[in-house]
C-alpha cells in the first residue's frame, strides 16, 4: 500500500510543480483606466496640457459639469457652435477625435482622472516591471518547494528505511532518485510538456516580428514630428484614408515642410544604443534624396528614392485595408501602431497574428446606425436584424464580428 | 426527371461503360503507388531507411526554417508623387482595343501603374460595355515576353540591335534614298484610325510616284465591300441593326462570334432575345449553316447544307420574296422547308427583317443585298447613314502587291500590324516577293512570321502604351490613351511616319492637335479622352439607293456553282479569331464554346462522315464511342484542298453536314526556322495545332474560305486537349427550355418539373427547401445585411467566352497548359457547358455558364475537415487557400463540379526556383514558364492571392470587387451604392446575361429577376438535391415551331427506356 501512496505523493509534487510553473498572471483592468487609455491617452494626459488639456478637473473647468458628455460624441457639431468648445479650439489648434461613448463611460474616464496620482518616481532599487518580477519569484519559490519536497520524499523514505530495519522488515535497496523509473518518467514527462510548449509557440512566432526595429536609411523620429510638434498622422500617411496602404509618404511631402526646416533645434536625439544624432545632418540626408539645394533653394540635382526598411509586413494571402479601418472604423492609428508619438525610431509594436485581428474585431463596435436619431453610419441600416433586436432590447450594440468581421473571406481572398 | 436527354459526349448519349465509369470515379488520376505499403507500416518494403528519411528531412527543414531570418523589405515611396495615383488605390482609363479592324471601347484597370484588366466602356453607343475573349485577354499581350525590345537590323544572318532611333532613321533614310526611283507600299491591317490615315496620306504624299498604301486583312470581307459597291455605289460596309430585327437570317455569318463586330451584334442580338413583361416577345432566328458555329447554336432553327450551297439558298429565298430570278429547286428537302420558313418569316415582317451572309463571294453578297432590298431591310436593320469601317481591305490589291513584288517592282515596304506571310493564301509566293524589295521594313510588335523575314524591324508600342483613335462606325469615335510607359524601346508606329516623312511634330501633338480642332476645344479633348468616346446623341439612320442591275450577272454565276464530294468550311474560333493573339495563353486555354477543344484546332466532322471515311461510328456502337470518346488521342485524316494538304486530328461533332469538314484557322503558328518558333513567336502559339491559311482559295476576285476537300485515313493519332466531359452532371437534369408559344399559352410550364419535385414536400407539411426540407436550421434568416446571388439568363447567352477570359485575369486563375487539360486538370472557375439535345443529326444546343453556386446549405463545407471552406453571412461559399490541406472531399462532394484542385505549382509559388523545371515536357507545358516569367507576372491582380499547390480553388464570386464596393458604400454612408457592384464575368459580358447583386434589397435587379419580373423562368440548378444555390438560371426559350420544351412530345417513341432506367438508379 505505501508503495502506491508513495507514486501518489510523488505524481501529485509534480502536477503542483507543473501548475505552478505554467501558472500565469490574470489582471481585470479598471474601467475607466482602460477607456482612457483606449480612446484618450493619444491627446490627453490626466495631469498636464498634452494635444488637448488635461483631464484632471476638467468637469470643474467646463462651463457646467454635464458638459463633456455631450461635448465628447457632438464635437464635430459643438466645435462651431459652443463657445467654450470654440476656445479650446482656438488654445489647441487641432479638433478633438469624436467618440461615440456611453455617458457613463466618459464619467469613468473623467473619474479616472480626477483620481489620478502621479506614480511615485521609480527608485534605482525598483527598476524594472514589477509583474514580471512577480512571475520569476513564483517560478524560484515553485522551484524552492519543489526541490523541497523532492528532499522530504527522500528523507521520508530514508527514515522509513530505518525504521523498517529497526523492525527487521527487510526491503530491497531503494533505487537512488536518478535512477528511479518514477522520477526519470516524470521527467520526461516534464521535459515533452516544455519542449513541445517552446516548440509550437517558436513554430507559431515564425515570422513574426514584433518590436521589429531596423535601421532605417534616414533617422526619422515620429517622435519629433508627431509627438513634440504635433504634425497630424495623416498629413503624411494620407493613404490611409482612401487607399489599402497608408503609405509612407514621398519625398516631396517631406520638402513641403523641410524646404524651411533646414535645421534641426529641439531636445537631442538620443538612439536606442546611446548614440546621438545630429538631427541637422539627418535633414541634410533627405536632401540629398530629394536633390534640393538649400543654399540656392531650388531641386538641381537628380532626386532618388528613399528606400525606407518596411516594418509591418503581412503575408500575402492577407488583405488588409487601411481606409477601412481609418475612415469607416474610426481606429486611431496608436490601436495598432502604439504610442507612435513616443517612438524616436519605429518599431512593430503590435504582433499582427491572426488572433490578435479577430480579438479586436470581436471586441470593436461598428458606428451602428440609429434609425430614430439618424446618427451612425447610414450603411449600416440595412441590417434588418440587428435594428430589430436593438428596437428590443436584446442587442445593446454592433461588433463588427456580428456583421460577419470574423469571417475567413473578409481578409482571405 | 426530365424527358428530354441533354448530353455533352457521345457516351453520356449512349450510357455507355466509360461514361458511367467517368462519373463514378470523378478525379482520372491513379492513385500514388502507396496500395505497396497497406499490408502494414512495419511489413512493408523498406520502412526503416523511409522513416529515416523522413525523420532526416524533416529535421533538416525545420532547422532550415527555423534559422531562416525574416527576409528585408523595402517600401519605397515615390520622389514626387503625381496627384492622380494613390498607391493601392486603381485608376481607370477610358481607351479602345484595337485589333486587325475589331474595335472595342474598354476601361483599362490600371493599378500602382501596371493595366491588369480590362473592363468594357458602358458609355459606348456602339458596345454598351461589353467586351470580347480576345479584349479580355489582350492586356497579357502587353507583358507577352516575346515582344520586340528594341529597334533591329537584319544584317543577313540575325537581327541586330540599332542603339538608337536617330541610328535607325538614319539608316532607313539611306536606305529609302538608294530606292526613291520605286515607290513605297504601307501593308496594313484595316486601319480605322482617322489621324493615322492622315499621317499615312501624308507620308506617300512626299513618296515616289506610285506610293500606295494597300489594307490587307487575314479574314477577308471584300466580297461584300465589293457586292456594296456593285448594289449601292458606296465601297464600305453599312450598320447592321440586329436589335431592329424580327426575323434574321443568316447564311454561314458567325455575327454572334467572329463575324465583323462580334461584340457588337452580341448586344443587339441580346435585346431581341430578352423576354420582358406580360406579353414577352422575341426575334426568330433562322441559321442556314454547313457546320456548327456559334451563331447556328444559338439559333432558334438551324439548316445544314454544303457550303457550295450558299448561292443556291441565297437565290432561292430571294425568289420566294419575289425578287425576278430563277433558282434552281432544292435538293435536300430539310433545307428547301428552311427556306420556305424563312421566305415565309421575312415576308410576315417586311422592314423588322435582316439576312446577313458570311460568304465572300461578291454575287453571293449581292444576290443578299437584293434580299435585304425585297424585305425592305434598307433604312431599317441596315443603316447605310453611318457606315460600319471594321473591315476595309480588298482582296485584288494584296494579290496585285504580292505579283508587284515578284516583279521587283516595289522599292519598299513597310508593313504595321499584318502578318501575310502566315496569313496570305499563298504564302510562299508573298515570303518570295518579300525578299525582291530592297527596303522592307516591319512595325510588327512582335517577331512574326513576316517580321522575321524584314531587313529591319522597329517595333510599335502595344496599344496600352499607345496615343490613338479608332472610327469604328462613321461619326462614332472611340480614343486611345496610354495606360504605361512603353515598357521596351518601342515607337509608335505613327510617329515614324511622321519623322520620316520630315514632319517635325512628335506623335503626340500631332495627335492632340488633331482631335483639339476636331473637338473644338482642349476641354472639349479632356472631356473626350476622359470619357473616351466622342460620339453624336442619337444614331442617324438612312438608306442608299439599291440598283438591281448586277443582280442577274450574279445570279447566272451563282447557278454555275458546283459542289464538290466532301467540302470545308474554314473558320475562326472565338477565342484564337485569325491567329495574331496565339501566343496568348488565356485564349489557348479558352476552350471552343462548341468543341470544347483548347489549344488546337482539328477536322470538325459528323458522326456519320466519321463512320464513312474513318469507320468509327460513335453513335451507333458504344465501344467505339468510347474507344474514341475517352481517350485525347484522335485519329487523323489527311486533308487535301485546292491541292494543298494537311493532316488534322478528327473531332467528332454532330449538328455538322455529313459533307462538311470545318478547320479554325490562327493555329499553327510557326517561325521560318522551326528551332526558333518558340523564341520568336512563342512559347504558347509552338505547337499548337496545324496552319489552316493554305487551305484558302482565291477564286480570281475574292478568297475563298470553302472549297471542295478530300480527305484520306492515315492511321495515325494526335492528342486533343477537350474539357468538356470532365466536370459531368451525370444527365441529371440542369437545363429547363421551351418554345415561345408554349410560354406565352403557359409560362408556369417551362418550370413546372422543379415545381413538381418541390410540391413533393407538401404531404410533410411545408413547399419550400429552405425551411422544409432540412434538419438544419435555416443559418441565412439568422444573418441579416446583404445576401450576394447572380442570376444567369439562358436566353442571352451566347457561349462567347468573354466571361471566362475576364474571370483568369481577374482572378489570377492558372494555366495548366495542354498537357494537364488532358487530364481534366483545367482550372477555370467559369466554364461553359454545351449542351446538345433533339435531333442525333441537327441538334439544338444550350450553353449554360456554370461556376461556384454558393449553395446555403453545401454539401462541400460539411466534408472538409479543416474547415477550409465554410459559409459566410452574406451567402458566399469561402475558401480559405492557406488553411486548406488539400484532400479534395469538397471537389469529390460537389455536384456542380466547379472546385479546381492545383496538382502542380502552377504559379512558382514554391520557394524553391527551379522546381518546375523538372516537370517540363512531362507534367508541365512551356507554357507555366511563359506565365511565371516576371513580365508576365505582372499581369496578375494583387487584391487575389496566386494560389500554390496542394489547394482547392474556386468562383468567390469576385470577393475582392465585392468587398471593395462595400467600402465604398460604407465610405460614402449610402447603401444604394451597392448595386453598383459587378463581378468580372459579368462586367465582361456583351449580352448582359448576367445579374448580381443583393438579393435582400427589393431594388435590386436580382431580386427583380428572381420574384418579380423572370420568376416563371427562374430556376436553380439540382434544387432538388436541397443545396440551395445562390446562383439562379432563367429558362431558355426558343422561337420556333419545332418542339423544345422538356416534357415528352406526344406520341413519341420510348427511345432511352433503358437509359432512364439508368438514370433512376444514378439518382
Amino acid at each position: 500500500m505505501s508503495r502506491y501512496r508513495k507514486i501518489l505523493t510523488k505524481v501529485f509534487a509534480s502536477l503542483l510543480f507543473i501548475a505552478l510553473v505554467s501558472s500565469s498572471k490574470i489582471s481585470f483592468a479598471a474601467d475607466g483606466e482602460a477607456l482612457f487609455k483606449a480612446n484618450c491617452a493619444n491627446c490627453h494626459k490626466p495631469l498636464e496640457d498634452y494635444t488637448g488639456p488635461k483631464l484632471q478637473g476638467a468637469r470643474s473647468r467646463e462651463p457646467n459639469p454635464t458638459w463633456a458628455y455631450k461635448w465628447v460624441n457632438n464635437v464635430n457639431t459643438m466645435v462651431e457652435t459652443d463657445p467654450y468648445a470654440k476656445g479650446l479650439l482656438a488654445k489647441y489648434g487641432a479638433k478633438m477625435t469624436q467618440f461615440n461613448l456611453k455617458e457613463e463611460e466618459i464619467k469613468a474616464i473623467l473619474d479616472y482622472a480626477d483620481n489620478y496620482k502621479a506614480p511615485a518616481a521609480p527608485t534605482a532599487g525598483t527598476a524594472g516591471a514589477p509583474a514580471e518580477d512577480n512571475s520569476l519569484l513564483f517560478g524560484i519559490l515553485t522551484l524552492v518547494l519543489a526541490v523541497i519536497a523532492l528532499i522530504l520524499l527522500q528523507v521520508n523514505s530514508s527514515l522509513r528505511k530505518l525504521s523498517d530495519e529497526k523492525d527487521g522488515i527487510i526491503r530491497t535497496e531503494p533505487v537512488p532518485f536518478y535512477r528511479n523509473k518514477t522520477y526519470i518518467m516524470m521527467g520526461v514527462l516534464v521535459l515533452f510538456c516544455l519542449g513541445g510548449y517552446i516548440t509550437i509557440n517558436a513554430a507559431i512566432g515564425l515570422g513574426r516580428m514584433k518590436n521589429y526595429q531596423p535601421e532605417q536609411p534616414i533617422y526619422y523620429s515620429h517622435k519629433v514630428h508627431a509627438g513634440t510638434n504635433q504634425i497630424s498622422c495623416l498629413y503624411c500617411h494620407g493613404g490611409s484614408q482612401d487607399s489599402k496602404h497608408a503609405n509612407i509618404p514621398s519625398v516631396n511631402v517631406c520638402m513641403n515642410c523641410h524646404m524651411a526646416i533646414k535645421e534641426y533645434k529641439g531636445d537631442p536625439i538620443v538612439r536606442e544604443d546611446g548614440k546621438s544624432v545630429n538631427g541637422t545632418a539627418e535633414i541634410q540626408k533627405l536632401y540629398q534624396y530629394a536633390g534640393w539645394n538649400p543654399d540656392a533653394k531650388k531641386y538641381d540635382k537628380p532626386g532618388k528614392a528613399i528606400e525606407w526598411i518596411k516594418i509591418h509586413n503581412l503575408p500575402d494571402h492577407v488583405y488588409f485595408n487601411h481606409s477601412q479601418h481609418v475612415k469607416v472604423g474610426k481606429q486611431q492609428c496608436q490601436t495598432c501602431h502604439g504610442p507612435i508619438q513616443e517612438m524616436p525610431e519605429v518599431y512593430q509594436f503590435a504582433d499582427l497574428s491572426m488572433g490578435w485581428c479577430i480579438n479586436c474585431h470581436r471586441e470593436s463596435k461598428v458606428n451602428f446606425y440609429n434609425k430614430e436619431s439618424g446618427e451612425g453610419n447610414k450603411f449600416y441600416s440595412i441590417y434588418e436584424k440587428f435594428h430589430k433586436d436593438i428596437k428590443e432590447g436584446k442587442l445593446d450594440s454592433v461588433t463588427v464580428e456580428k456583421i460577419g468581421g470574423t469571417e475567413c473571406q473578409k481578409c482571405h481572398y | 426527371m426530365s424527358n428530354k436527354k441533354y448530353w455533352q459526349s457521345f457516351g453520356e448519349l449512349n450510357e455507355s461503360d466509360a461514361f458511367k465509369k467517368a462519373a463514378k470515379d470523378e478525379f482520372k488520376e491513379n492513385l500514388l503507388p502507396l496500395e505497396d505499403l497497406d499490408d502494414g507500416l512495419l511489413n512493408a518494403k523498406a520502412p526503416r531507411r523511409d522513416f529515416l528519411k523522413y525523420l532526416g528531412f524533416s529535421t533538416a527543414a525545420a532547422t532550415i526554417a527555423a534559422s531562416c531570418e525574416m527576409p528585408v523589405r523595402k517600401a519605397v515611396p515615390y520622389l514626387r508623387k503625381p496627384d492622380d495615383v494613390i498607391p493601392g488605390v486603381a485608376n481607370y482609363y477610358a481607351s479602345t482595343y484595337v485589333n486587325e479592324g475589331d474595335v472595342v471601347p474598354v476601361l483599362v484597370k490600371q493599378r500602382d501603374g501596371r493595366p491588369i484588366k480590362i473592363e468594357g466602356n458602358e458609355a459606348s453607343a456602339i458596345t454598351g460595355g461589353g467586351t470580347s475573349a480576345q479584349a479580355q485577354a489582350s492586356v497579357l499581350d502587353l507583358y507577352d515576353t516575346t515582344r520586340l525590345r528594341y529597334p533591329m537590323q537584319h544584317d543577313g544572318k540575325d537581327f541586330k540591335e540599332v542603339t538608337s532611333f536617330d541610328a535607325f532613321d538614319k539608316l532607313i533614310a539611306t536606305a529609302m534614298g538608294a530606292v526613291a526611283a520605286k515607290p513605297t507600299v504601307i501593308l496594313t491591317s484595316t486601319i480605322t484610325s482617322p489621324v493615322t490615315q492622315q499621317i499615312i496620306t501624308e507620308y506617300l504624299a512626299k513618296s515616289p510616284a506610285g506610293s500606295k498604301h494597300v489594307q490587307y486583312d487575314a479574314i477577308s470581307y471584300s466580297g461584300m465591300i465589293l457586292a456594296n459597291q456593285a448594289c449601292y455605289g458606296k465601297k464600305g460596309l453599312p450598320s447592321y441593326h440586329f436589335d431592329n430585327a424580327k426575323v434574321i437570317v443568316s447564311l454561314g455569318a458567325d455575327f454572334l462570334g467572329t463575324w465583323l463586330s462580334p461584340v457588337e451584334f452580341s448586344g443587339q442580338y441580346a435585346k431581341t432575345r430578352r423576354i420582358t413583361g406580360e406579353k414577352p416577345e422575341m426575334s426568330r432566328h433562322i441559321q442556314f449553316e454547313g457546320a456548327l458555329s456559334l451563331t447556328g447554336s444559338n439559333a432558334d432553327d438551324r439548316y445544314l447544307h454544303k457550303p457550295s450551297q450558299t448561292g443556291a439558298i441565297a437565290l432561292a429565298l430571294l425568289a420566294k420574296l419575289g425578287g425576278a430570278v430563277s433558282a434552281a429547286a432544292i435538293n435536300d428537302p430539310a433545307v428547301a422547308k428552311g427556306v420556305d420558313a424563312a421566305a415565309a418569316a421575312l415576308n410576315a415582317n417586311k422592314g423588322a427583317g435582316l439576312v446577313v451572309c458570311g460568304s465572300n463571294d461578291v454575287n453571293i453578297q449581292i444576290i443578299v443585298n437584293a434580299i435585304n432590298e425585297a424585305i425592305g431591310a434598307n433604312g431599317k436593320t441596315i443603316n447605310w447613314a453611318v457606315t460600319s469601317n471594321y473591315r476595309q481591305g480588298i482582296d485584288s490589291d494584296i494579290v496585285k502587291l504580292t505579283e508587284e513584288m515578284n516583279a521587283g517592282a516595289i522599292g519598299a515596304l513597310l508593313i504595321y500590324e499584318s502578318n501575310p506571310v502566315y496569313t496570305y493564301y499563298d504564302s510562299k509566293k508573298f515570303a518570295d516577293g518579300l525578299k525582291k524589295v530592297p527596303v522592307t521594313v516591319s512595325f510588327n510588335g512582335t517577331m512574326n512570321e513576316t517580321t522575321e523575314l524584314c531587313k529591319f524591324s522597329i517595333p510599335s508600342n502595344h496599344w496600352l502604351e499607345s496615343w490613338g483613335d479608332s472610327e469604328a462606325k462613321t461619326g462614332f469615335i472611340s480614343l486611345q490613351q496610354p495606360t504605361i510607359n512603353p515598357l521596351f524601346k518601342t515607337r509608335p508606329f505613327q510617329a515614324s511616319l511622321l519623322k520620316w516623312s520630315g514632319n517635325a511634330t512628335d506623335y503626340e501633338t500631332y495627335f492632340k492637335t488633331y482631335w483639339t480642332a476636331k473637338t473644338g476645344s482642349a476641354d472639349n479633348y479632356d472631356s473626350a479622352l476622359q470619357s473616351g468616346l466622342i460620339q453624336p446623341v442619337a444614331m442617324p439612320v438612312g438608306t442608299a439607293t439599291f440598283s438591281s442591275g448586277p443582280v442577274t450577272e450574279a445570279a447566272a454565276k451563282i447557278a454555275a456553282v458546283k459542289g464538290g464530294n466532301y467540302e470545308v468550311v474554314i473558320y475562326q474560333k472565338v477565342s484564337i479569331g485569325s491567329g495574331k493573339q496565339a501566343n496568348n495563353p488565356w485564349l489557348q486555354e479558352t476552350p471552343d464554346p462548341i468543341s470544347k477543344v483548347t489549344w488546337d484546332n482539328y477536322a470538325i466532322m459528323s458522326p456519320a462522315m466519321a463512320k464513312a471515311v474513318l469507320a468509327l461510328d460513335v453513335i451507333g456502337s458504344q465501344y467505339q464511342g468510347d474507344g474514341y470518346e475517352v481517350h485525347p488521342e484522335k485519329p487523323t485524316v489527311k486533308l487535301t484542298v485546292n491541292g494543298k494538304s494537311l493532316e488534322l486530328p478528327v473531332l467528332i461533332l454532330p449538328g455538322v453536314h455529313p459533307s462538311v469538314i470545318a478547320v479554325a484557322l490562327g493555329y499553327g503558328r510557326e517561325s521560318a526556322d522551326k528551332n526558333r518558333t518558340s523564341e520568336y513567336i512563342g512559347k504558347s502559339a509552338a505547337g499548337a495545332g496545324f496552319n489552316a491559311y493554305p487551305l484558302v482559295g482565291f477564286d480570281g476576285t475574292g478568297f475563298s474560305y470553302t472549297g471542295a476537300a478530300e480527305i484520306a485515313k492515315t492511321g495515325n493519332t494526335y492528342p486533343l486537349g477537350q474539357t468538356q466531359v470532365h466536370g459531368s452532371s451525370e444527365s441529371r437534369p440542369v437545363i429547363y427550355e421551351t418554345s415561345l408559344a408554349k410560354f406565352i399559352a403557359n409560362p408556369e410550364q417551362v418550370c413546372a418539373e422543379p415545381n413538381e419535385e418541390r410540391a413533393k414536400l407538401i404531404p410533410f407539411g411545408g413547399t419550400e427547401y429552405r425551411k422544409d426540407a432540412t434538419i438544419y436550421p435555416d443559418l441565412m434568416e439568422e444573418k441579416p445585411g446583404i445576401k450576394w446571388g447572380m442570376s444567369i439568363d439562358l436566353n442571352t447567352c451566347t457561349g462567347c467566352s468573354a466571361c471566362v477570359v475576364a474571370c483568369t485575369a481577374e482572378n489570377n486563375v492558372s494555366v495548366v497548359g495542354k498537357t494537364q487539360v488532358m487530364r481534366a486538370h483545367e482550372m477555370h472557375w467559369l466554364r461553359i457547358d454545351r449542351y446538345f439535345t433533339g435531333d442525333m443529326n441537327n441538334p439544338d444546343v444550350v450553353f449554360q455558364p456554370m461556376m461556384c453556386q454558393h449553395c446555403d446549405n453545401a454539401p462541400c463545407e460539411n466534408v472538409c475537415p479543416v474547415a477550409a471552406t465554410n459559409h459566410s453571412s452574406e451567402g458566399l461559399n469561402q475558401m480559405t487557400y492557406n488553411r486548406c490541406i488539400g484532400t479534395r472531399y469538397c471537389a469529390n462532394n460537389c455536384p456542380f463540379k466547379v472546385r479546381r484542385f492545383n496538382w502542380l505549382d502552377f504559379n512558382g509559388a514554391d520557394s524553391f526556383p527551379d522546381n518546375q523545371n523538372p516537370l517540363l515536357g512531362v507534367d508541365l507545358n512551356d507554357v507555366t514558364l511563359q506565365m511565371n516569367d516576371d513580365l508576365t507576372r505582372m499581369v496578375l491582380n494583387p487584391d487575389v492571392t496566386v494560389r500554390s499547390r496542394g489547394v482547392i480553388e474556386k468562383c468567390s464570386f469576385c470577393v475582392q470587387r465585392l468587398q471593395e464596393n462595400k467600402l465604398i458604400a460604407k465610405k460614402a454612408e449610402d447603401p444604394t451604392l451597392i448595386r453598383t457592384v459587378k463581378t468580372a464575368c459579368m462586367q465582361a459580358c456583351p449580352t448582359h446575361a448576367i445579374s448580381f447583386g443583393n438579393v435582400h434589397d427589393k431594388e435590386s435587379d436580382v431580386y427583380k429577376i428572381r420574384f418579380v419580373d423572370q420568376k416563371h423562368r427562374n430556376f436553380y440548378v439540382l434544387e432538388q438535391l436541397h443545396v440551395l444555390p445562390n446562383v439562379s438560371y432563367l429558362a431558355k426559350i426558343k422561337n420556333s415551331d419545332r418542339h423544345v420544351t422538356n416534357e415528352k412530345e406526344e406520341g413519341e417513341e420510348e427511345k432511352h427506356e433503358g437509359a432512364k432506367t439508368a438514370e433512376k438508379e444514378h439518382a
